[in-house]
C-alpha cells in the first residue's frame, strides 16, 4: 500500500542546514496499523508529512499503491496533534465533519448520513451543534478523527494525536482507534513518542534512530487482536516487547550505531 | 431580578449625575458660547424637524455609507490579493506604509480639484480614508492564518475558492472587523469635515452653518446629533460584529477561562 | 530573505514613483490635477528652502506633542483608576461608552467659537480624540491582570502602592504602548485637521493656502510632507514600544478596539 523509499529531507534556511531525515525504507501493507516511535526530535512529523504529501522529500520517494506521492493524495487524511488549531473554531463540530466531504461527489443528504454516522463511531453523536472549543480536548480530538473517517480515506496518518490529551482520555482514544481500524479496514500509520502506546496499538513497530534519521527496528507486535487496556498491558510479551523497543530508544539516543541485521527487517516469522 | 436592577443602575447613575450637573451648573448661564441645557434641550425638536433630518441628516449617512462600503469592499479585495502572495506584500509595503500614513483629511483639497465638491467628492475622500486600515488589517489576517490549520485544509484537497471562502477569510474575520472598526471611526470624521469644508448640505455643513451665523444652541444641538450617530453607529456595528464573530469570542472566553 | 524582501519593497516604491511621472504626463490624467513626480519633488524643494514652512512644521508638531502627552497622561491616570476603585468601572462604563464614539470634528465650531485658531484649538480636538486611545487600551490592560499574581504579591505583604508598580504597570505596559502608538497617529490626523479646517497655524493650514492658491504642485508635496511625518511617527512609536517592552515576550497583537 505506502512504500517509502530512501527518504530524505534536509531543511535549509538562514545559513543552517539541518538533516532531518536521512534514509528512511520500510513499507505499509494495506490494512496494517503500523506506528513508528523514536527519540524526540528525531522527524517523525517530517515523515509523515512526507508520506501525507504536505511537505516535499529532499530525495527518496513515497509510493502510495504504487503511484508517487507529490501533494496530498485523494484517499490520506491527517490527523494532527494540536486538535484545537486543526478544527475551524467558526464552524460547528458536525460543519466541521462535513467541510471535506462538499467537495467529493455527495449529495446533501448523503454528506448528512456521512456526518451523523462518523461522529457516532467515535461517540459524539449529540455534539453536532457544538462549537469544537466548547468541547473537552479528548472530545476535540474525536471530532477529528470523526472528520477523518468521514472523509472515507484508505489511509489514515495520525501525528502524535493523544499527546496533548490526559491519560485517561488517552487510554479511551486508543481502544477507539483499534476498534475503528478493525471495523473498517483503513492503513493506519501512528506515531507516538509513548512507547506502552506504541506496543499496544500497533501490529508492528517501527523505531527510528535520532536525527538524522534511519530505521533502527522493525518489531511485529504478536500480541493477541483482542486488546484492552487492563489485560494485555500486563500480559508479559507486552512487557518483553515494550523493553525492547525502550531499550531501542535509550540506544538511539546515546547515538549508539544500528545493529545492521534487525534494521529494515522484519523481526518476525515469514508471512 | 435584582442583578439585572443593579447593572441597571450601574448603566444609568453616572450619565444622569453629569446631565444633573450639566443642568444645574448651566442653567443660570449667560455665558454665550455655553447657553443652559434647558435650552438647548427645548431647541432641539425645532432644529431637527423631519424635514432637515431628510434634507441634512440623510444625504451625510448615505455618503457615509457609500463611501464606506466602497471601502470595505476594495480593502478587503486588495488586502486578500496582497496578503495571500508573499512577494506582492514585499514589493507593496513601503508604498502601502506611507499612503496610509498620510492623514486623510490632507487629500480632500486634492480630491476638490478633480471631483468638485458635490456628493462624489465626499464619497471619494470617505473611501480613501476608510480604505486603509481595512487593507491594512486584511492583509495581516490574511497573512497570519494558522499553519496547523493551513496544513489541513491542504491535506484534505482544499484549495482554490473554497480554501478562500471556508479558511481564509474566516480565520482573518477578526483581524478584518477589527479594521473596519477603525475605518468607521475615520469615516465619519471625513464625513463630517468634507462637509465643513465644502458642502450644501449635511450634518458637517448645518453645524458650521449654525456656528458662523452665531445660532449657539442650534450648533450645540447640531454637536449632540453628531455624537448621537457616532454613538448609534458604533452600536449597530457591535451588533453585526457579535453576529459575525460570535464564535471568536467564545473561543476566547474559554481560552482565558482555562487560563 | 530579508535583503529579497527589501529590494523588492525598494523596487514596489519605485515603480510607483515611476507611475506618477509617467501617467499625467502621459496624458492618462489632467496634470493640472495630477502633477508628475518631478514637479512634486521640485515643490517639496521648494517648500523645504522656506523658512515658513519649518515654522509650520514646528507648530504642527507642538499641537500633536502637546496633545499626545496630555492625553496620554489623562488617559493613563482615569484608566487606571477607574480599572483599580471597585464599581467604578461598572459605573462609568454606559458613560465611556456613549462618549468615546462622538466624533472629535464635532467639536470644530465650539471650539472655533471659544479659542479662534490658537493653539488650544488644536488641543481641544487632539486632546478629546486621543484620551480615548489611551483610555481603553489602559482599562484593558488593567483588567488584564492575571489575578493569582496579584493575590501572590499580596501574600506576601506587598501594598497596594508596590503591588501597582510590580504587578499592575508590567501587566499593563504593553497595552500603554499599544494605546500610545494609536493616539499618537489620531493626534496627528486632528492636528492637521484642525489645521486645516480651523486654520491655526501649522501644516494644514499651509495645504489650506496652497489650496485656495491654486499653487496644486505645492499642495501635494505638503501632503508627501504629512505623510512623512506619519510615517515617522509611526515608526518612532513602533521602536519606541519594542525597546520599553524589550523584557517583555509580548506577542500580544492589537485588541480589538
Amino acid at each position: 500500500m505506502l512504500d517509502v523509499r530512501g527518504l530524505k529531507k534536509v531543511y535549509e534556511g538562514s545559513g543552517r542546514r539541518v538533516e532531518a531525515v536521512r534514509d528512511l525504507t520500510f513499507t505499509v501493507d494495506a490494512g496494517e496499523l503500523v506506528c513508528l516511535v523514536g527519540p524526540s526530535g528525531c522527524g517523525k512529523t517530517t515523515l509523515l508529512k512526507c508520506m501525507g504529501g504536505l511537505l516535499a522529500p529532499t530525495a527518496g520517494q513515497v509510493l502510495l499503491e504504487g503511484r508517487e506521492v507529490t501533494g496530498p493524495p485523494p484517499g490520506t487524511a491527517f490527523v494532527f496533534q494540536e486538535y484545537g488549531r486543526s478544527l475551524f473554531p467558526w464552524m460547528r463540530v458536525g460543519q466541521n465533519v462535513e467541510l471535506p466531504l462538499k467537495q467529493m461527489d455527495f449529495s446533501k443528504a448523503e454528506r448528512r448520513e456521512a456526518v451523523a454516522d462518523a461522529l457516532r463511531s467515535v461517540g459524539l453523536t449529540d455534539a453536532a451543534e457544538a462549537y469544537p472549543w466548547q468541547l473537552s480536548g479528548g472530545m476535540q480530538q474525536r471530532v477529528a478523527i470523526a472528520r477523518a473517517l468521514a472523509y472515507q480515506p484508505r489511509v489514515l496518518l495520525m501525528d502524535e494525536p493523544f499527546a496533548a490529551v490526559d491519560a485517561q482520555t488517552r487510554a479511551d482514544l486508543e481502544d477507539l482507534v483499534r476498534r475503528l481500524w478493525r471495523e473498517r479496514g483503513i492503513t493506519i500509520l501512528f506515531v507516538t513518542h509513548d512507547i506502552d502506546e506504541a506496543v499496544y496499538l500497533g501490529e508492528r513497530v517501527i523505531v527510528l534512530s535520532a536525527s538524522p534519521t534511519v530505521v533502527r527496528e522493525q518489531l511485529k507486535v504478536d500480541l493477541p487482536d483482542e486488546r484492552d487496556q487492563l489485560h494485555t498491558r500486563v500480559a508479559p510479551r507486552f512487557a518483553e516487547l515494550r523493553t525492547r523497543v525502550y531499550e531501542q530508544i535509550q540506544a538511539a539516543k546515546r547515538g549508539a550505531p544500528v545493529v545492521a541485521e534487525s534494521a529494515g527487517k522484519d523481526l518476525s516469522p515469514p508471512h | 431580578m435584582r442583578r439585572f436592577l443593579l447593572r441597571l443602575a450601574f448603566t444609568v447613575a453616572l450619565p444622569a449625575v453629569l446631565l444633573a450637573v450639566w443642568w444645574a451648573a448651566s442653567d443660570s448661564s449667560t455665558d454665550v458660547y455655553w447657553p443652559p441645557l434647558r435650552t438647548i434641550l427645548k431647541t432641539f425638536p425645532d432644529v431637527w424637524t423631519a424635514e432637515r433630518l431628510r434634507t441634512d441628516a440623510l444625504p451625510s449617512v448615505l455618503r457615509l455609507a457609500g463611501g464606506y462600503a466602497t471601502a470595505a469592499v476594495a480593502g478587503v479585495a486588495l488586502g486578500t490579493v496582497i496578503g495571500s502572495y508573499r512577494r506582492v506584500r514585499a514589493v507593496c509595503e513601503p508604498v502601502l506604509e506611507f499612503l496610509r500614513a498620510v492623514p486623510p483629511p490632507v487629500l480632500i483639497p486634492v480630491i476638490m480639484l478633480f471631483a468638485g465638491i458635490g456628493d462624489t467628492m465626499k464619497v471619494v475622500v470617505i473611501a480613501s480614508g476608510c480604505v486603509w486600515p481595512v487593507l491594512l488589517n486584511t492583509v495581516e489576517g490574511v497573512r497570519a492564518v494558522d499553519s496547523v490549520m493551513a496544513e489541513t485544509a491542504r491535506s484534505y484537497g482544499i484549495t482554490g475558492a473554497a480554501r478562500l471562502r471556508h479558511v481564509v477569510l474566516r480565520s482573518a474575520s477578526p483581524q478584518i472587523f477589527a479594521g473596519l472598526r477603525q475605518a468607521l471611526s475615520i469615516g465619519i470624521i471625513l464625513m463630517v469635515i468634507s462637509e465643513m469644508f465644502a458642502a450644501s448640505s449635511g450634518l458637517g455643513f448645518t453645524v458650521v452653518q449654525f456656528q458662523r451665523g452665531f445660532a449657539i444652541p442650534d450648533m450645540w444641538t447640531g454637536i449632540l446629533v453628531l455624537g448621537l450617530l457616532g454613538f448609534l453607529l458604533s452600536v449597530v456595528f457591535q451588533l453585526v460584529e457579535r453576529r459575525a464573530l460570535g464564535w471568536y469570542h467564545g473561543l476566547r472566553d474559554s481560552t482565558r477561562r482555562s487560563r | 530573505m530579508k535583503g529579497v524582501n527589501s529590494a523588492l519593497g525598494a523596487a514596489g516604491l519605485a515603480a510607483f514613483l515611476a507611475l506618477g511621472e509617467a501617467v499625467p504626463r502621459l496624458g492618462l490624467v489632467k496634470e493640472a490635477y495630477f502633477p508628475p513626480t518631478s514637479r512634486i519633488a521640485e515643490a517639496l524643494g521648494n517648500e523645504l528652502a522656506d523658512a515658513a514652512f519649518w515654522t509650520a512644521l514646528g507648530d504642527t508638531l507642538t499641537g500633536w506633542a502637546v496633545g499626545l502627552a496630555v492625553a496620554a497622561c489623562a488617559g493613563i491616570v482615569v484608566g487606571v483608576v477607574v480599572s483599580v476603585v471597585p464599581y467604578l468601572r461598572e459605573a462609568t462604563a454606559s458613560t465611556i461608552e456613549f462618549l468615546r464614539p462622538i466624533p472629535s470634528v464635532a467639536l470644530i465650531p465650539l471650539a472655533v467659537l471659544l479659542y479662534g485658531n490658537e493653539l488650544r484649538s488644536v488641543l481641544l480636538l487632539v486632546v478629546y480624540a486621543s484620551f480615548w486611545q489611551v483610555l481603553i487600551q489602559t482599562m484593558y490592560g488593567v483588567q488584564d491582570v492575571d489575578p493569582v499574581a496579584d493575590e501572590t504579591a499580596r501574600s506576601y505583604g506587598l501594598g497596594p502602592w508596590a503591588r501597582i508598580r510590580y504587578v499592575l504597570w508590567p501587566t499593563a505596559l504593553p497595552y500603554v504602548m499599544t494605546g500610545l502608538r494609536l493616539a499618537a497617529a489620531v493626534a496627528l490626523i486632528l492636528t492637521i485637521t484642525a489645521e486645516l479646517v480651523i486654520g491655526s497655524p501649522g501644516l494644514g493650514a499651509r495645504i489650506a493656502i496652497a489650496q485656495s492658491s491654486q499653487a496644486v504642485p505645492d499642495m501635494y508635496a505638503l501632503i508627501v510632507v504629512t505623510g512623512v511625518l506619519g510615517l515617522l511617527i509611526n515608526v518612532g512609536a513602533r521602536s519606541v514600544e519594542r525597546r520599553a517592552l524589550a523584557w517583555h515576550q509580548s506577542v500580544r497583537g492589537e485588541v480589538m478596539v
